[in-house]
């Protein structure tokens, strides 16, 4: 057998410059402008006065061979056979001549594909692997994120927003989702459950207990055997034992919920780059369409498209509306959870009298 | 067609509603693909997943899968269920590097279509959230050979563990006028200097470049990556003033007041009575909001180059940390520049792995010792741009003040005199 191992070509990274359309090859460096002529359609035209259209669509992320063949299909067929992908895994076809985007958007459209996804409008969300293949989720993604699209398909067609509107979800609390101007995220409610019969056998028990963000594991018998134990009272619920020690049972039917968080803005453009903040929680984990967490998503965009305004992300518009407006307007409660109790939160906190009545 | 078929009521609701529907796909491949082994896999993959939807739980457990001569670059995942659905009992994903700025020819999606079918369950998705492209759903024994076809074509593995992960670039200089910097030639030559931690997962925990060719960091980079480059600028902005009066004219004077001038973050520009714009250059931070707004009449300046931030990280374990400036500017331009970089990110990774604790970030490491320690290990001056404010509290021993204040004025008369 070992004869027969072939020896790995480290290549790292492949060149892009291979696969890019010519002409951005030929006007790499040297853009001007751009236009976006409609939604999911951007015009960028180069200081040689070339020009490459763009048609942005949306896809159900985990593709199929069929899905793929059809999307590549289209781009040989009727595009220049140039495309890419985007951070929130929207296709997009680049072709010189301005006559083939119309073709495209058909295409596109009669395939089932959505055309969209440009500057105001609610982008796809970029979303984990959840139930499908993760092997710690609290949740699915893939499903969340379908039944939600269906219910923002419109805004992700139009581009009708104040601002672009980033959407994540995360099926752990670690968050691999990333920051969004709204994120869905799982929140464990109680400590994680542990089989004692497996813990030595399966868990580097040192390692658990280093992994603990607030020390609330330790080393002990239990009935006999040696296990760990965790304090209940200083239990944060993250479950951040649980990849280490998947005795440690995180996952659970009725105590996870929906968490969910916004403001989280990567750009530097106005304010600098900022953290998601915790709006709502104990939103049901309610396969297979979810439709609570859907339900105030929803109100939180329509607060945000009346009353911010143009070029507001959700972060700088409650920047300027305050925190208690922001409660007000969108009718959620504002509990003691809401008030941050880690390490620097005193920061958070309002050390002035600026209050708006 | 595949022996079982599961029923699937909970799936099922998720292919109704106007977005496309990844079940579908799933029950494609499950029909109406002409191979068999692929029928079979994902008809009992689709068993499982509509098992967790009803019991509200994950089946997936870890395992050690990699391909001859590496250590990482595959997610195995071996089915907890795996007696009720046995063809889909291991279902590794395989994370592959993508092209920089992920561009590709419909040519070579249709050869990585073509090799995965041979395989794989047909299951894609470009790309994870790391950056790679994920090709999910194969056995431990086909691994190594849709490996081996994959990498004779130029695809390699991507990162998994305790590793150099997986870069990321933005569509930069091939299309993006706000392009600083050339965002693909800098992640090539970060991520593919260090292949070998990579492939062999050695590091205390994971290590992520990321590249933005402007402050919209696109890439998330200050937000998601350990070593984060961002193309900027430090000459003045380029202002066309016929564009501007172009701009005024169709949206209007208003506009510009309330969407332009009162934004800028720190009051730099005015319109003048006469339409024009002014900048006050020397107090811009090189947000970008007003060249978003304008991208016709408002363009990055010539003098081009990049800042570095180092430390941005999610969650797990100490809460989410941004990136820290460490280096203001640096020009990157020639083969000595992108050697500078390369050298100093080495520099980087050293650090970490000698000094990082098992299983935390560089940003959890930078916390614990302090960004001064950080920046003596790494051989790198401090500078006031790397803070938002000087320090608050009067706690803090400094009986080495003198050497300090030397040491500036040294720097200070070194780069006059290199200027």
């Amino acid at each position: 057998m070992a004869l027969d191992m072939r020896e790995p070509i480290e290549s790292g990274c492949p060149d892009g410059f291979q696969y890019m359309h010519p002409v951005m090859r030929k006007n790499f460096g040297q853009w001007k402008y751009h236009e976006h002529p409609r939604p999911g359609v951007l015009l960028h035209v180069a200081h040689s006065g070339d020009e490459i259209w763009t048609v942005r669509a949306g896809t159900q992320r985990i593709l199929d061979l069929f899905t793929l063949r059809k999307l590549n299909q289209i781009g040989k067929e009727i595009g220049e056979g140039y495309v890419r992908f985007t951070l929130r895994s929207n296709i997009e076809y680049m072709v010189a001549d301005g006559a083939k985007v119309e073709p495209l958007i058909q295409a596109l459209e009669e395939a089932g594909f959505i055309v969209g996804g440009t500057a105001n409008s609610v982008a796809m969300i970029s979303h984990t692997q959840g139930w499908l293949h993760c092997d710690i989720p609290g949740t699915d993604a893939s499903g969340v994120v379908k039944a939600m699209m269906d219910e923002f398909i419109d805004e992700f067609k139009n581009c009708n927003m104040p601002n672009r509107v980033h959407l994540t979800t995360s099926c752990c609390q670690i968050n691999c989702g990333g920051q969004g101007d709204i994120a869905i995220n799982v929140q464990h409610t109680k400590p994680p459950k542990i089989n004692h019969d497996l813990v030595s056998n399966v868990c580097e028990r040192p390692s658990v207990v280093a992994r603990c963000p607030v020390a609330a594991i330790r080393p002990a018998m239990v009935e006999g055997k040696p296990s760990l134990e965790v304090d209940e009272k200083k239990c944060i619920c993250c479950g951040a034992c649980f990849p280490p020690c998947p005795p440690m049972a995180i996952n659970d039917a009725e105590y996870s919920v929906l968490s969910i968080w916004v403001g989280g803005n990567h750009s530097n453009a106005r304010s600098k780059p900022t953290f998601q903040k915790l709006v709502a929680s104990g939103v049901p984990n309610n396969p297979p369409r979810w439709p609570e967490a859907t339900a105030i998503v929803k109100q939180i965009l329509s607060v945000y498209k009346e009353d911010a305004r143009d070029w507001e992300r959700i972060n700088d518009w409650i920047d300027r509306i305050g925190w208690p407006r922001f409660f007000e307007k969108t009718g959620l409660p504002f509990t003691k959870y809401h008030i941050d109790d880690w390490r620097g939160s005193r920061k958070s906190l309002n050390a002035s009298t600026h209050i708006r009545f | 067609m595949p022996k079982t078929i599961h029923e699937t009521p909970m799936l099922d609701e998720l292919e109704k509603g106007p977005w496309p529907s990844f079940i579908s796909g799933f029950k494609r491949l499950r029909d109406q693909h002409p191979n068999e082994r692929i029928n079979a896999v994902v008809g009992d993959l689709l068993g499982q997943l509509e098992h967790s939807y009803e019991t509200r739980k994950g089946y997936w457990k870890g395992g050690t899968v990699s391909v001859y001569g590496y250590g990482g670059g595959i997610i195995p995942r071996f089915s907890e269920v795996g007696d009720a659905f046995p063809e889909s009992k291991e279902f590794h994903t395989v994370r592959v590097q993508p092209p920089a700025g992920n561009y590709y020819t419909t040519d070579i999606l249709d050869q990585l279509a073509d090799t995965w079918e041979k395989y794989g369950s047909g299951l894609i998705t470009f790309h994870g959230q790391t950056g790679n492209i994920m090709f999910i759903g194969v056995d431990t024994d086909n691994t190594q050979h849709f490996f081996d076809e994959i990498n004779d074509y130029g695809f390699d593995l991507g990162g998994a563990g305790p590793c150099v992960r997986t870069a990321m670039s933005c569509v930069g200089a091939a299309r993006c006028e706000q392009s600083c910097c050339n965002e693909h030639a800098l992640h090539r030559a970060l991520v593919n200097e260090f292949t070998d931690d990579v492939h062999r997962p050695a590091l205390p925990y994971k290590f992520k470049f990321k590249v933005s060719g402007c402050p919209n960091d696109c890439m998330n980079s200050i937000e998601r990556s350990d070593f984060a480059v961002i193309g900027t600028w430090r000459d003045d902005m380029k202002v066309d003033q016929a564009e501007v009066k172009a701009f005024i004219e169709a949206k209007g004077r208003q506009y510009v007041l309330d969407n332009v001038t009162s934004r800028c973050p720190t009051s730099c520009m005015t319109l003048t009575d006469d339409d024009q714009l002014q900048v006050d250059n020397s107090n811009c931070v090189r947000c970008m909001h007003c060249l978003n707004v304008m991208c016709k009449a408002l363009s990055p300046g010539d003098d081009k180059g990049v800042t570095i931030l180092v430390g941005g990280k999610r969650t797990l374990k100490i809460g989410d940390l941004m990136g820290t400036v460490v280096v203001p500017f640096m020009k990157m331009d020639t083969a000595e520049d992108y050697e500078r970089i390369v050298e100093m990110a080495g520099d980087i990774i050293d650090f970490f792995a000698e000094n990082a604790l098992e299983h935390e970030r560089t940003g959890e490491m930078i916390e614990r010792i302090g960004l001064v320690n950080f920046l003596e290990g790494i051989g790198i001056d401090v500078n006031p741009n790397m803070v938002d404010k000087p320090r608050e509290c009067s706690y803090v021993r400094m009986d080495g003040w003198d050497e300090e204040v030397e040491k500036w004025y040294e720097r200070k008369a070194e780069e006059k005199a290199s200027a």
